[in-house]
């Protein structure tokens, strides 16, 4: 008996027995939850089977980044709906990121109108549930734009509508291979540039303009292969037949919505986390950064930015993850992602909830999981380097 | 030391789920059973069970006139309501014991399936799937249709083949996206699909021209037409390019509420065979009538094996006498949308609904 209250005294072997016990409940409810789901089917005379998967879908998708037709899988549907699920995510991310680093920084403005409107957005913005944001959006778009026949158009090119935004698809022709390779070679050249002139600049510390130097590399290297080339590109434009426009590019209402609706709501996070994380730093560093004679747009780039990134990316990953995870609200719109395809109409075709919204979970985690390791990736890399 | 915490921790998880999965296969059945009680996923009991609970759970549409809708008291009407009360009627003797639960064409399998209902009246087609894969009893066929298509008259398109790139808004979760596909690559067509969850909102995007078509069983086409200011504007395109039987279902596993789900349906329409109506049926119940087929369906004369349904004698005169057979029904609901009875008469008025005989 002494030995066994001697056990439970030492800390260390108390918090094993502790971890042990709470392992073995988690352990006991898992295997309880999927004996249930199996009886529970069992006794509905359901089986848990994949094979859906692979007979044709049978239904069609409106909008579509590989090819795919009526003929082709549930899986082949469902991965249509992941790229759109992706597309939108990743059109909702950059938006919210550019909208929200600049209202974060105009919230801090000494402007008073300027930092008193960026507080009224955000408050406004995150205020309000993002259902509401996309069904709006959505609204505004097929109610204000004009019918396909009264189409706004910009010289025969470009137009807008409320079946969506219509421009014209670039084709490439043969020759353009040349204008890609000046292109990576350009990309490359700046590279190595930015490199030396940092070295040059810690061993000397003359400074180039390595920005603008890059940026017209990038620039004129292609367009002059493209010259040269002799314009390898075409335009297929969009023409009005029959009830819509067909060719040229098309953005349907209902991913501009999405994209709207969510990179404005998300925004407003961003901004908060920004202005947060400028906040955070001493206000020290910044009046020491001034006495040494840098300029206004140094300081905050070479000083405060780098320190204020550690703070903020954190709660920026987890906006990032709550964007992509809201994205699936499309189905509201009819926009037709992931949850549209394989969680809604192949399940409903199917009949097979429990098989396709394991896989839709799957898919979300593993997204949301490939965000997050990038993102803590990163911030490894910006993170306080011990010396 | 840590490392040992570890391994001890993922063994003792592991004899954790060990030990769960010894004891739950070997009892698996008793303990979901226990756990489930309130919402039995199959199994016979399901009569008893209402009893017990003194109202029906019935699972309906989210909104589709003239099937189920609210008035403007907040009651919910409907063809496919009145079925659920038909129901209520013939098993509790009141028509008004019902619980009405709510499902999209999406959720209504799952809601019935974990047992949120004991009857799905939701204008929901009979398939082979649906009733072999998903594991669920259709007990017959209530309302004959076919999906149709609706276009404003202004876009001067008098037939469905001449469709060729118009937007569509459809109504998911339905057989309807199939029909869809096959008939526009069946006639060489192209379309661009709007999938929407709900009717309300479908309607919403096919009026603000989101859509050029709106398509979905024409019986939700009418119903559709008669909620819109301007009526006149719209129509209905001539083709039906599916046949869409559409009925009541209930979970496989309890014959014993099938057979009674399925004879409530067929009482209706007998009765309306044999001129039994609400304002006639207490009257017939009280005499001996010449053609025993209606003695024998109000209770005057034994029906053999009634008593294995678990029924009462006057289980069809309490459906008749406070719903009403299958063409008052029909004419309450859904004369009002303009929609004809076509198909839906019985056979001997050259339709499709043809009653076994009550003997």
């Amino acid at each position: 008996m002494t030995f066994l209250s001697n056990i439970w005294r030492n800390e260390k072997s108390r918090e094993i027995i502790i971890q042990i016990f709470v392992l073995f409940c988690i352990g006991w409810l898992l295997s309880w939850l999927v004996m249930n789901v199996n009886a529970n089917f069992k006794a509905l005379g359901k089986d848990i089977s994949f094979e859906f998967l692979f007979i044709p879908a049978g239904y069609d998708i409106n909008q579509y980044l590989i090819d795919y037709n009526n003929r082709d899988s549930h899986l082949r549907a469902g991965i249509v709906g992941l790229l759109n699920t992706g597309l939108v995510a990743i059109f909702g991310i950059i938006l919210a990121t550019v909208m929200g680093v600049a209202l974060g920084i105009i919230r801090l403005s000494k402007n008073w109108l300027a930092s008193k409107l960026a507080y009224w957005y955000v408050e406004f913005t995150r205020n309000v549930p993002i259902l509401l944001h996309i069904l709006l959006w959505h609204g505004i778009i097929i109610n204000t734009f004009p019918q396909t026949r009264q189409a706004i158009n910009f010289g025969d090119l470009t137009f807008l509508s409320n079946r969506g935004f219509y421009l014209p698809k670039p084709i490439t022709e043969s020759g353009i291979e040349f204008v890609y390779l000046c292109f990576v070679i350009s990309l490359i050249f700046s590279v190595l540039f930015t490199k030396y002139a940092k070295k040059k600049q810690d061993l000397t510390g003359i400074q180039y303009p390595v920005f603008w130097i890059n940026t017209a590399v990038i620039i004129i290297l292609p367009s002059l292969a493209f010259l040269l080339s002799g314009l390898p590109i075409s335009f297929e434009i969009p023409v009005l037949k029959g009830f819509n426009f067909r060719g040229g590019l098309h953005m349907s209402p209902e991913l501009a919505a999405l994209t709207f609706a969510l990179g404005i709501y998300t925004a407003a996070f961003i901004a908060e986390i920004v202005r947060a994380g400028i906040l955070a730093i001493d206000k020290g560093q910044k009046e020491a950064a001034e006495s040494i004679g840098l300029k206004p747009s140094k300081v905050m780039n070479l000083v405060i930015l780098p320190q204020a990134r550690r703070v903020i990316i954190p709660p920026l990953t987890s906006q990032y993850l709550n964007l992509t995870k809201n994205s699936s609200l499309a189905i509201a719109i009819g926009y037709m992602d992931l949850v549209a395809t394989l969680g809604g109409i192949s399940l409903n075709q199917t009949g097979r909830e429990m098989e396709t919204m394991v896989i839709v979970m799957l898919i979300y985690l593993s997204v949301s999981l490939s965000i997050s390791a990038f993102m803590n990736w990163y911030n490894s890399k910006v993170k306080l380097v011990g010396r | 030391m840590s490392n040992n915490i570890v391994i001890a921790a993922v063994v003792a998880g592991a004899v954790g789920l060990g030990a769960g999965y010894a004891l739950f296969s070997g009892q698996a059945p008793k303990t979901v059973e226990k756990e489930t009680v309130t919402s039995a996923p199959a199994g016979a009991g399901t009569l008893d069970e209402v009893r017990a609970r003194g109202k029906l759970n019935c699972i309906i549409n989210t909104g589709l006139a003239g099937f189920a809708a609210p008035d403007d008291k907040g009651n919910w009407t409907g063809f496919d309501v009145d079925f659920c009360k038909a129901v209520a009627a013939a098993v509790l003797g009141d028509a008004t014991k019902v619980n009405y639960t709510t499902a999209t064409g999406k959720t209504r399998f799952t809601k019935l399936a974990a047992g949120e209902g004991e009857v799905l009246s939701r204008n929901t087609t009979w398939t082979f799937s649906r009733d072999v894969d998903l594991a669920q009893t259709f007990i017959g066929v209530n309302y004959y249709d076919g999906q149709g298509f609706m276009v404003p008259k202004s876009l001067g398109v008098k037939s469905a083949k001449g469709l060729d790139g118009a937007s569509v808004c459809i109504q998911t979760g339905t057989t309807t996206e199939l029909n869809l596909a096959e008939f526009f690559a069946g006639n060489n067509m192209k379309y661009n699909p709007v999938p929407i969850e709900t009717n309300a909102e479908a309607q919403e995007l096919y009026k603000s021209g989101r859509c050029d078509v709106y398509t979905t069983d024409a019986s939700g086409l009418y119903a559709t037409l008669m909620s819109f200011d301007n009526k006149d504007d719209h129509m209905v395109l001539p083709e039906v390019v599916s046949k869409e039987p559409l009925g009541p279902v209930v979970r496989h596993g309890d014959d014993q509420w099938a057979d009674i789900v399925s004879w409530v349906l067929r009482a209706m329409m007998a009765a309306e065979e044999k001129g039994i109506t609400s304002a006639n049926v207490k009257e017939l119940a009280a005499k001996d009538n010449k053609d025993k087929e209606i003695n024998r369906l109000l209770g005057k004369d034994p029906l053999q094996g009634i008593s294995k349904l678990g029924l009462s004698p006057d289980w069809a005169v309490n459906v008749i006498s406070q719903v009403g057979n299958y063409a008052e029904s029909f004419e309450r609901n859904l004369y009002p949308l303009t929609i004809q009875r076509g198909l839906n008469a019985l056979s001997k008025d050259g339709g499709l609904h043809y009653i076994p005989p009550i003997k």
